[in-house]
């Protein structure tokens, strides 16, 4: 059994990860946990490469970083969306700036 | 061996607190998300029994394999999974992401 | 900023209990995973003894698409129902389109685009002897896919619902047809001949990362083509992968 600078990484590398998904796991707002969960996947990868697994690393990488991000965040906004849009609600400036600048609003109104 | 130790324990950490966490919230996005850690919980224990180190010989490739196309298939649950929930949303008469009914939330919004 | 109501801090009973059997049951599992006997249960040497007869020389493909192929075929199928699935469940178009998306955006995806599909090509090449693959592959043309539907580009609402059904349905399609020949050949499911066996394994990857990349940007669309033209998916920007491989 043989400790390295290998051993400390891997401790920091295991620590990282649990912190970022007790993180994602509790957070209060759901579109931070995402994020964070993007980073999580991106850590993975890092992970796969340690354990000498490239090719579920560069997996990873492209699918749990790339996308499951967007299908997340497309999801949340289509809920956001629906919503506002079908329920025909006024809403303020405020929230349509945090959803990125929402065509619905026309029809919304 | 203590590389292995160290990612297998990780590993079923994840996997408690994705179980812990899918049980005790209700919000279906976090959910999913809670799946998601655990499925990652249980790749990182399969390839962690497979890890040898370096200049010991080769790494077994079949749990590599396996993980490949589990990561593939728990992203397409995934997707069909926040659709479903999407379309729950769609249907429910209550505000899934606030976890109250949709008037409050309407009344918040014209507020 | 969507808050959610969380967890009240405070656990209530069940969930305390909850919480132990959590507990209790990692405790066991640690137990067990620290009594696995290492190094003896590994298939490492079966897969190199038979590496050579596999036709390809990177382990983790001989694996996936020669020794479990029937795994993988199986999977592609997976990939393919959950398409379904999503289409059967939602008619509502893209997630929510910016109004005006800026040019620069526009312009990096114009170029980010065709890159990411050489490099889709160039991973599943390599596949057969180096860390790569049709899911490595599939899964950066499924993320070009993303990027160029939410760009909405013009040119996606060209392509015809025939097409993007075709490529959903050419790898799970290779992949049985492939497997059936095999059966009637060589009187193996999936049992290629040894010589070609390289060749059907290339033909099979290239067939199914094109399908997993319009499967992928699919499941991100997430609504049904209507027949006719309709707007969606980037199986032409995706061409270049059966071109280059």
């Amino acid at each position: 059994m043989i400790y390295s600078i290998l051993t400390l990484f891997d401790i920091l590398l295991a620590l990282t990860l649990l912190w970022l998904s007790w993180n994602l796991l509790n957070t209060e707002d759901i579109f931070k946990a995402v994020v964070l969960f993007i980073s999580f996947g991106l850590l993975m990868a890092l992970t796969w490469v340690r354990m000498r697994a490239p090719d579920v690393a560069l997996a990873e990488a492209a699918l749990g970083a790339g996308l499951t991000g967007p299908l997340f965040l497309s999801a949340l906004r289509r809920m956001n969306r629906f919503l506002k849009g079908e329920r025909r609600l006024d809403c303020d400036e405020n929230r349509e700036k945090d959803n990125g600048k929402n065509p619905k609003q026309t029809q919304a109104t | 061996m203590i590389t292995t130790q160290i990612y297998s324990i990780t590993g079923l950490l994840l996997f408690g607190m994705g179980l812990f966490t899918l049980i005790v919230h209700s919000h279906p996005l976090r959910k999913i998300l809670a799946v998601n850690v655990m499925s990652t919980g249980v790749f990182l224990i399969l390839i962690a029994t497979a890890y040898t180190p370096l200049g010991q010989g080769e790494v077994d490739p079949v749990p590599h394999a396996m993980v490949l196309t589990g990561i593939v298939v728990s992203v397409s649950v995934t997707a069909l999974a926040l659709i479903l929930s999407c379309r729950v949303q769609e249907t429910s008469n209550r505000d899934l992401l606030r976890e109250k009914p949709v008037a409050e939330t309407a009344k918040e919004c014209t507020r | 900023m969507v808050k959610t109501r969380n967890r009240p801090k405070r656990l209530d009973g069940f969930q305390r209990l909850f919480l132990l059997l959590v507990i209790c049951m990692i405790i066991l599992l640690g137990y067990i995973l620290s009594n696995i006997p290492g190094g003896t249960l590994g298939l490492e040497d079966t897969v190199a003894e038979f590496q050579d007869r596999s036709g390809v020389e990177s382990p983790v493909t001989a694996v996936l698409l020669n020794f479990r192929a029937y795994d993988t075929m199986l999977e592609v199928v997976v990939l393919l129902l959950a398409v379904i699935g999503a289409w059967s469940l939602t008619k509502s178009p893209l997630p929510g389109q910016v109004a005006d998306i800026s040019p620069i955006q526009m312009g990096v995806v114009r170029l980010l685009a065709p890159v990411m599909c050489l490099v889709a090509a160039y991973l599943v090449w390599q596949g057969s002897h180096l860390a790569g693959g049709a899911f490595q592959g599939g899964a950066i043309l499924g993320a070009a896919g993303v990027l160029i539907l939410v760009s909405d580009f013009p040119q996606i609402h060209t392509i015809s619902a025939l097409s993007l059904r075709i490529g959903l349905v050419l790898g799970p399609l290779f992949f049985v047809g492939i497997a059936f020949c095999c059966l009637f050949f060589t009187g193996d499911l999936l049992g290629y001949p040894e010589e070609t066996a390289g060749w059907f394994i290339l033909l099979i990857e290239s067939a199914c990362a094109l399908s997993i990349g319009v499967t992928l940007a699919a499941l991100f669309a997430g609504s049904r083509p209507e027949s006719g033209v309709q707007k969606k998916q980037p199986a032409v920007k995706q061409s270049p992968d059966r071109g280059n491989s």
